[in-house]
């Protein structure tokens, strides 16, 4: 259709009870829920807005509209479009004005009672802040002929011009459509009226649009669904080449105007366009040959498949849909010289297309990832035929670089860094991926093997910091000089500035943001014009930062640890009565059912994962990242039933309760309600930022009864899993290529771990403490913390020393019980787990503990055994003093 | 000046410079460490309930706390400052029993402002001090339900909430504000209520004031809680023909800024930000150092973002300072000219462009 067609909008029709049966009869009956499934499929179907109209005689219509617009307020998929507030009653249409938070359409009004009125209506549209449809209707009737209708929608631009300053790019002029075909003589004409009179409204009222109801000019026709929608598929193309502007249609149900089958258009044409005496006739005469005639059934659109074979494979990896790709690339096999050319050919040129969508911000990582999968299958395909050339003496594939890639020794984190080497392989880099718990040694002896030209490190947990560093210093030691990558959730620019970067002054450490600037960061390293430039760009940048880190550093004053503890927290403790729990010792889940899990999901961080940045489920309704977020939940939701129907992976939990009473800044767990034998001291540490105006400096220990209070306290600890059997399988997937699939399954182990720690503990506030046995929260209030007490883990805000999980799970014997391990980082593997301390008091609350000062570090490691060294190391991220510099300056 | 004239200087002064809004009123207030008789005072002695909390009623029983408070925000070099009226409403007041009062907190809020501003005016007449009537969201909402499982149910009505803030706009009206200031909006149908109870006030013989309308993006969705885009927030609201419009709280500047830049490149008139000290740490308290918020917000007059800037929760004269003294010279944002088109919304803007 023409261009100018593209700009029409489309109104849904369908949510009008006097055009349509079905919607009325919903709305007799009351059923609500189905009145809305039918605006959602307007919108689904691409109406841009909503036309509602409650106008029947039997049906409350005021009542009726206020109901329908406040359902539609809190449905997103539908209220994301604005809505036309159709009514011949002006107390309706303000009444639907009146739940409308958008800038809504009227519809209509018009001088048919006068001019005061008409005014009067208008000056309330606009207080209302709405544009509005003037009908061309006026106190002689409603106009049929151009004339009529060209001077009445004239007289109504003049008056709300004029008179009350409606702005005129609000006012749509509705010049009436009504049916022809009637048997009438006088009706053949009404279509060409209307045309002409929009022609002359678009030239001559200035910003102002033409509207109408499509529908009525078919009404003859009632009960022959397609003569109808090619009677208003003609009048469209007709009348917005006159420069009508939108229309209430069924959105979702024109059929192009090109593809009605040609004797039927012309019928339909000699009708609308009124160019033979016999049209009517004639179009009643072929109407019942069309009228059997059902709308092509919805299926996947396969006219792709007719295209070129390099023009399909591009399809598949821009659409990512890998059923045809072998058959298509081995097509594309036998047509090229070498095997090569058809990476380098059509497949390299349709990730180029990826990319640059990516880059431009159209396309999301998960679609990236899934047109990934399809490269990769694609080339698996052509490898042996390469392996088998170069056997013969070929010369082998160009790729823009080699790079290394691995998650450093004593972290199991990864989801992160396999999107990175996805999208550099998209990218066209040679990427080599160590997996998991990497020692430095492994990573640079790889590294000379295959020369890497960068090596990229990832982690997630705080101790992956140190051990960076340590992989830095011996790139410096062993003489390299590749750049070095730095990513993951604890990484972050500052830390690569101050602790990577001077460790190692012969190559560049960069730290990356997110995986969607990989390719950005490793093209300009990898440039011989731009790598200059651009590492130059980020000494200075690091420089700065490392500057205003020593400036920060300084800042802030310090509590000494005597005055922190003297700040601690109050709690009215001979007024608080512990609660006991149901059980003392440990409790073993294994397997917990699945099945139990799906409830108490947060899936906005697996959005994050992704990098589609929202809440879960407004980002799903989102204008931009939307449709990949719906697509990408839809894969999670299917793939989610699979893991549970088929047990991919068994959860397993242990949890426990023990008699505990505070030591000062420790919490001790006894044996039994003796409160003699001590089995366990968990350590924790207090905030030392200086604080005013009666804030407190927080340890977790405030929050359970000193021992000197003689309160019977408790403690509960916790170690889940929803990681067992996930190995082997995530392996699998990516044997076959199919990195999204493995990415996918574990972000939701990961999701299903998260759960089973939110489900456990809403479960021992309900069950096993007992505490809050009528607590009845949604998931979002779980996700929000609208329960008593915490469960926070060891390396987290609160207490960031992750070694006290070696603690946890002695005391849980967690590994005996649940498989879980914990590496020499104090990872938890598999990552798919949770571990952490139970607090049942009402005060207690999450805190970040801030830096502290080198007295905390000296009693926390004697409180611990250490060395102040190995507490400095422990603490790195959180000192407030540089090791090594002398004392109190 | 007459209030005629104070207008007129108050669009000239936007016309030159970057104009200060004042800072938090709830932080200052608490750090008072007032009393629950404080809060009752002597004409609220007997009432049933306590009044501890409910900061607007200050303005009846502890006026000089009020006149204080301006003062130090005037005196942190603010042009313009906020009536102690945010819940001042017929509807908010219910959560006191304080229905009647609510007219009065208005009227009297407003005067104690107006003194303060003519006070300082009056010192230094080269720089005059404004008063902005505040209007809040309520605590009720007319497009969202507060119960999951009956999502068309409704706490209000529109005619309540309209009449509601028709009361209140009146009474500021009538005790001398400047301008009113409809803030802190998260559901937009509130706010269109808010703007139709005044642009109606003309029809009762009331001399026409500029309105500010800001609403509040509550996190990175960069929507409105009741959902809305910046854009069709702007789309929903254009209809009043604001003198400002701009958003506040939630956020602190560093998130604000992305949703200000696009209300300043779509928006014909004045843009207005006055951001939260940054994000409230675990225990709800703000930690941004106001050399920090200043120094951010005058990135954003650096680039043309903004014609008024001030400070939310969490901030103190001594942000207001640091902001004024930061953009001080500064030119302000230059209001772009907007082609004329269709503009439409629901929770996402919608442009028919010629």
């Amino acid at each position: 259709m023409s261009s100018a067609a593209q700009r029409f909008v489309n109104i849904g029709e369908r949510t009008n009870v006097t055009g349509s049966a079905k919607f009325r009869k919903l709305i007799a009956d009351g059923d609500y829920a189905a009145a809305l499934d039918v605006a959602r499929g307007q919108v689904e179907n691409g109406a841009q807005a909503i036309d509602v109209n409650m106008d029947e005689g039997l049906l409350d219509s005021k009542a009726a509209m206020v109901t329908f617009l406040n359902l539609i307020a809190s449905e997103p998929d539908i209220a994301r479009v604005p809505i036309m507030v159709d009514s011949s009653k002006w107390e309706i249409i303000e009444a639907g004005l009146q739940c409308v938070q958008g800038k809504a359409i009227v519809n209509s009004i018009s001088l048919k009672e006068g001019e005061d009125a008409f005014l009067h209506h208008a000056r309330l549209c606009q207080r209302y802040g709405a544009a509005v449809v003037v009908m061309a209707f006026d106190e002689e009737g409603q106009a049929d002929t151009a004339r009529r209708k060209i001077d009445i929608c004239a007289r109504a631009y003049r008056l709300l011009t004029e008179k009350i300053g409606f702005p005129p790019e609000d006012i749509i002029f509705d010049p009436n459509i009504f049916a022809v075909a009637t048997g009438i003589e006088e009706h053949n004409s009404y279509a060409l009226e209307f045309i002409e009179a929009t022609r002359a409204i678009k030239q001559q009222l200035p910003f102002a649009r033409v509207s109408g109801g499509v529908s009525n000019i078919s009404f003859s026709f009632r009960g022959n669904e397609p003569v109808r929608r090619a009677m208003h598929s003609v009048f469209l193309y007709h009348a917005i080449a006159a420069g009508m502007d939108m229309g209430i249609v069924n959105a979702g149900d024109l059929p192009v105007y090109d593809d009605i089958d040609p004797e039927l258009r012309e019928a339909v044409e000699d009708v609308i366009l009124n160019r033979r005496a016999d049209a009517t006739e004639r179009l009643v005469e072929l109407a019942p040959k069309f009228k059997g005639e059902k709308g092509a059934a919805k299926e996947p659109d396969l006219a792709w498949r007719a295209l070129p074979v390099s023009k399909r494979l591009s399809h598949a990896l821009v659409h990512g849909i890998d059923a045809f790709i072998l058959q298509d690339t081995e097509e594309a096999r036998l047509a090229a010289e070498r095997p090569l050319h058809v990476i380098e050919g059509p497949l390299m040129e349709g990730m180029n297309v990826v990319g640059d969508l990516f880059g431009a911000g159209k396309m999301f990582l998960p679609q990236v990832v899934k047109s990934a999968r399809v490269m990769k299958k694609a080339v698996a395909h052509l490898i042996p035929f390469m392996e088998e050339e170069k056997a013969r003496g070929g010369a082998g594939r160009q790729t823009n670089g080699t790079i290394l890639l691995a998650t450093v020794k004593g972290d199991v984190h990864d989801i992160g860094k396999n999107i990175v080497g996805v999208v550099l392989a998209c990218n066209n880099y040679d990427v080599i991926d160590l997996g998991v718990m990497v020692p430095a040694q492994t990573i640079l002896d790889k590294a000379k093997e295959v020369g890497a030209d960068i090596i990229g490190l990832s982690g997630l947990i705080t101790p992956s910091l140190d051990e960076m560093c340590h992989v830095a210093a011996e790139m410096e030691r062993q003489g390299f000089a590749q750049p070095l990558l730095i990513g993951g959730a604890t990484t972050s620019k500052v830390h690569t500035a101050v602790k990577i970067h001077p460790n190692y002054a012969r190559g560049q450490a960069v730290h990356v943001l997110d995986a969607s600037r990989a390719v950005g960061v490793a093209s300009q390293l990898l440039s011989p014009e731009m790598k200059g430039k651009f590492v130059a760009e980020v000494q200075s940048e690091y420089a700065d930062v490392s500057a205003r880190h020593a400036a920060g550093e300084r800042a802030g004053k310090r509590f000494s640890l005597a005055q922190a503890r003297a700040n601690k927290l109050e709690i009215d403790w001979p007024a608080y009565q512990p609660p006991k729990p149901r059980f003392l010792g440990l409790k073993t889940f294994a397997p917990y059912d699945l099945a139990d899990l799906t409830r108490t999901i947060d899936w906005t961080p697996f959005f994050r994962s992704w990098e589609l940045i929202g809440t879960y489920p407004q980002i799903l309704a989102h204008e931009t990242v939307g449709e990949a977020a719906r697509t990408l939940f839809a894969d999670a939701q299917a793939m989610l039933e699979k893991i549970i129907a088929e047990t991919w992976v068994e959860a397993r939990a242990v949890i426990g309760f023990f008699p505990a009473n505070a030591v000062e800044d420790d919490i001790c767990l006894y044996a039994d309600e003796d409160r003699r034998q001590a089995i366990a001291m968990f350590h924790t540490l207090r905030q030392q930022m200086a604080r005013e105006g009666g804030r407190a400096n927080l340890a977790l220990s405030d929050f359970v009864a000193p021992k000197e209070t003689g309160l019977a306290d408790y403690l509960g600890l916790f170690a889940v899993t929803a990681g067992i059997g996930e190995d082997p399988r995530a392996k699998a997937f990516e044997a076959a290529q199919d990195d999204y699939s493995a990415i996918l399954f574990k972000a939701l182990c990961d999701r299903l771990a998260e759960s089973l720690a939110e489900r456990m503990h809403e479960r021992v506030r309900t069950e096993f403490w007992g505490y809050a046995p009528g607590e009845a929260l949604s998931n979002a209030e779980l996700i929000a913390e609208k329960y008593r007490g915490i469960r926070p883990a060891p390396g987290y805000p609160a207490q960031p020393d992750h070694t006290e999980k070696g603690t946890l799970f002695q005391v849980l014997e967690a590994e005996a019980r649940t498989g879980i391990t914990l590496t020499e980082s104090y990872a938890m593997w598999p990552g798919a787990s949770v571990s952490g301390l139970y607090f049942a008091h009402p005060q207690s609350a999450y805190f970040g503990l801030g830096r502290i000062d080198r007295d905390q570090v000296e009693d926390y490691a004697r409180r611990k055994g250490w060395s102040l060294a190995e507490a400095e190391r422990w603490l790195a991220p959180v000192l407030h003093y540089t090791p090594g510099a002398s004392a109190a300056a | 000046m007459t209030r005629t004239e104070r207008i007129a200087a108050l669009k000239q002064a936007a016309a030159e410079r970057i104009l200060i809004l004042d800072g938090a009123w709830g932080v200052m207030i608490q750090r008072k460490g007032l009393q629950e008789a404080d809060y009752r005072g002597t004409r609220f002695a007997g009432h049933k309930g306590d009044l501890k909390g409910n900061n607007d009623i200050l303005c009846l029983t502890r006026p000089d706390i009020v006149t204080g408070l301006h003062d130090a925000y005037f005196a942190a070099g603010a042009d313009i400052s906020e009536t102690n009226t945010f819940s001042a409403t017929r509807i908010a007041q219910a959560d006191y029993a304080l229905e009647e009062a609510a007219a009065d907190i208005n009227r009297e809020g407003a005067k104690l402002a107006r003194a303060a501003a003519d006070r300082w005016t009056a010192k230094n007449p080269a720089k005059p001090r404004f008063v902005a009537g505040s209007i809040g969201p309520m605590n009720r909402a007319l497009s969202i339900s507060p119960d999951v499982n009956d999502p068309g149910k409704r706490t209000v009505t529109w005619d309540g909430v309209y009449a509601s803030y028709s009361e209140q706009a009146r009474a500021l009206h009538e005790g001398g504000v400047d301008l009113f200031l409809i803030e802190t909006i998260f559901d937009t149908l509130n706010a269109k209520a808010a703007i139709k109870a005044i642009l109606d006030l003309e029809d009762q013989g009331y001399e026409p004031l500029p309105i500010w309308i800001s609403g509040t993006i509550t996190d990175r969705s960069g929507r409105t809680l009741s959902g809305q885009t910046v854009e069709a927030f702007w789309n929903s609201i254009r209809h009043a023909k604001p003198f400002a419009v701009g958003l506040n709280c939630a956020l602190g500047a560093d998130l604000m800024r992305p949703h200000i830049a696009e209300l300043a490149a779509i928006a014909d008139t004045l843009v207005a930000a006055y951001p939260n000290a940054g994000l409230p740490n675990e225990f709800g308290q703000y930690d941004e150092q106001p050399d920090d918020t200043a120094r951010m917000l005058s990135e954003w007059a650096q680039s043309g973002l903004v014609n008024i800037l001030g400070g939310c929760c969490g901030t103190t004269p001594e942000h207001i300072a640091a902001i004024a003294k930061a953009v001080e010279g500064r030119a302000p944002r230059a209001v772009p000219t907007i082609e004329k088109a269709l503009r439409l919304s629901g929770l996402e803007p919608f442009e028919l462009a010629s």
